[in-house]
């Protein structure tokens, strides 16, 4: 074999060896335990700060408010779907205060127009007409609208 | 207003009819119209340099150098607008480091490394060995150790091991004819495959972007090849751009009668889609699919080179024609493209409605961010054209 194809074989031999070294030094250890993906992501995942309380944590201080909520369209809704992720409030009640949106765009999110949404599950309106000048909170209790 | 509800007011106002909230906004923009629109560069312009080397077409051997750099230079370049689109560019090896065996685009990164390193590397080595282990002896500084490099070190020229190498070079292309049908086939199939949307999943998607991708690479050599000429001030051997102007023709009459064929197939079937498919194609697509890719991308070309196959006007006027005619071809699979991607995505897959597309200027997925993807392939050429210069190459006899 003349030494140019020598050559040529040995650089292909190189670049696939250079691969095949860089696919095992890139690939993580844990990849495929469980799937394909790294396993130790699971963990990883698991070991995260819990940022979502639930509703039942509320409940301990918020009963009041807890209850009208039950009785109202908002039934269904998460405490912490409005108000965000609870679990700095519950640590440190004090310090640590929940958001209270109560901007029309907020309420626009869901209770504005939108074709694709069914009427018959959320109540929409035209809020380029709807009382434009006013804050939705102003007559609509949010807690039972 | 909050400017992000503000840019959901501005889109839900261009929507007609019912549409799902998710399809408001178009996933895929221009830079994945450029991804097939360059892969199918690289596998046409390839497929034209076959016909001299593998099909013995002699009066295209000009521009056989010139398909091959051009073909390496576009390939170098087809798979940017993914990594840019992907918006996380530093995580693209992952598919190469861990591919998925079900998913069509990791196998598209072995396809193209395959293309890359076995087909055209291979070929264009082949080729200039010879021309590199001349220059080697010839030039002096870093360009003599850069060719000596690319040469593998090796001196040997001798006519047995170029006689060898020929045959190799033979091989690599006789297996890099069924590679580029596999590499741009392998683009329509990913689109061809996404069977939720009825306009992309057809089983001739593959075959139509095959043909599509040969007329946009041959044109693309035949606008080159004109181009280079006149920048070198060279008088352009009219045998070979007539031959490229003939394939060119035929061409784009298979690729035209496939593209109807697949249309007559939709027509007569008329599934449940039709009607939206028909709406899209008379509205939203009216000026991208029936004037720019159908009109003036192809029923022009084809007028043009039909009546040249007959009637032969004098040189000067024939190559203008064959170089505006080629950059309509271009423009013509440009938006074959656009109206596959960006087309497939207007219509709901509720069947009922629209949503529209607006090309932004700047940003990471407007015109400018694809026009860059465009013009590289460009300057890695010439810079090709500088180190690898064809007409410097010494002729040997096959």
């Amino acid at each position: 074999m003349p030494l140019h194809l020598k050559r040529l074989l040995l650089t292909g031999i190189v670049i696939i060896s250079l691969f095949l070294l860089l696919k095992h030094a890139l690939t993580p250890e844990s990849f495929g335990q469980y799937g394909h993906y790294r396993g130790n992501s699971m963990n990883e995942i698991a070991a995260l700060p819990i940022h979502f309380v639930g509703n039942n944590s509320c409940v301990s201080c918020h009963d009041t408010i807890v209850s009208m909520k039950s009785e109202g369209y908002h039934s269904d809704l998460s405490c912490e779907g409005c108000h965000g992720a609870g679990y700095k409030h519950v640590g440190d009640p004090k310090m640590e205060q929940l958001i209270k949106p109560d901007s029309r765009e907020f309420c626009a999110k869901c209770h504005d127009i939108n074709l694709a949404r069914p009427e018959k599950a959320v109540t929409q309106k035209e809020l380029k007409e709807h009382h434009s000048d006013q804050k939705c909170v102003k007559c609509h209790n949010p807690h039972q609208p | 207003m909050n400017p992000e509800f503000e840019h959901l007011y501005q889109a839900l106002s261009k929507v007609d009819g019912f549409i799902y909230p998710n399809e408001i906004e178009l996933s895929w923009s221009i830079l994945i119209v450029l991804y097939p629109f360059i892969t199918g560069l690289v596998a046409g312009a390839f497929i034209l340099a076959s016909l001299e080397r593998v099909f013995n077409v002699k009066s295209l051997k000009p521009t056989y150098v010139i398909a091959l750099l051009t073909s390496f230079a576009f390939l170098l370049v087809a798979t940017m607008p993914l990594i840019f689109h992907l918006g996380q560019p530093l995580r693209a090896w992952e598919i190469m480091m861990t591919p998925h065996l079900t998913s069509a685009m990791a196998i598209f990164g072995f396809v193209y490394l395959w293309y890359l390193m076995i087909v055209l590397l291979l070929e264009i080595w082949f080729d200039y060995r010879y021309d590199l282990v001349l220059w080697a002896r010839e030039s002096k500084g870093i360009k003599k150790w850069m060719y000596k490099a690319l040469a593998l070190g090796s001196d040997d020229i001798s006519p047995k091991s170029l006689k060898l190498d020929d045959k190799l070079g033979y091989i690599v292309t006789v297996i890099g004819i069924p590679s580029a049908f596999l590499l741009h086939g392998y683009v329509g199939f990913i689109f061809g495959s996404i069977k939720a949307n009825p306009w992309w999943s057809t089983v001739m998607m593959p075959i139509i972007f095959l043909f599509s991708a040969m007329v946009s690479g041959i044109a693309l050599v035949m606008v080159l090849y004109i181009v280079i000429n006149h920048l070198r001030k060279q008088k352009i051997d009219m045998l070979c751009l007539d031959t490229i102007a003939k394939y060119l023709f035929y061409i784009i009459i298979i690729d035209f009668t496939m593209e109807s064929l697949d249309q007559i197939h939709r027509i007569y079937e008329a599934e449940e889609s039709f009607e939206i498919i028909s709406l899209l194609i008379s509205g939203h697509l009216n000026f991208t699919l029936l004037i720019m890719q159908v009109g003036l991308g192809m029923f022009l070309p084809l007028a043009t080179l039909g009546i040249i196959q007959f009637y032969k006007p004098e040189e000067k006027l024939r190559k203008l024609i064959y170089f505006i005619t080629g950059i309509l071809v271009l423009i013509g699979i440009f938006f074959m493209r656009w109206n596959v991607v960006i087309g497939g995505q207007l219509f709901s897959k509720s069947f009922l409605g629209f949503t529209s597309f607006k090309l932004s200027l700047i940003g990471p997925e407007g015109f400018l961010m694809a026009s860059i993807w465009l013009v590289v392939p460009f300057f890695i050429l010439a810079f090709l054209l500088w180190l690898f210069p064809p007409w410097k190459k010494t002729p040997v006899e096959h």
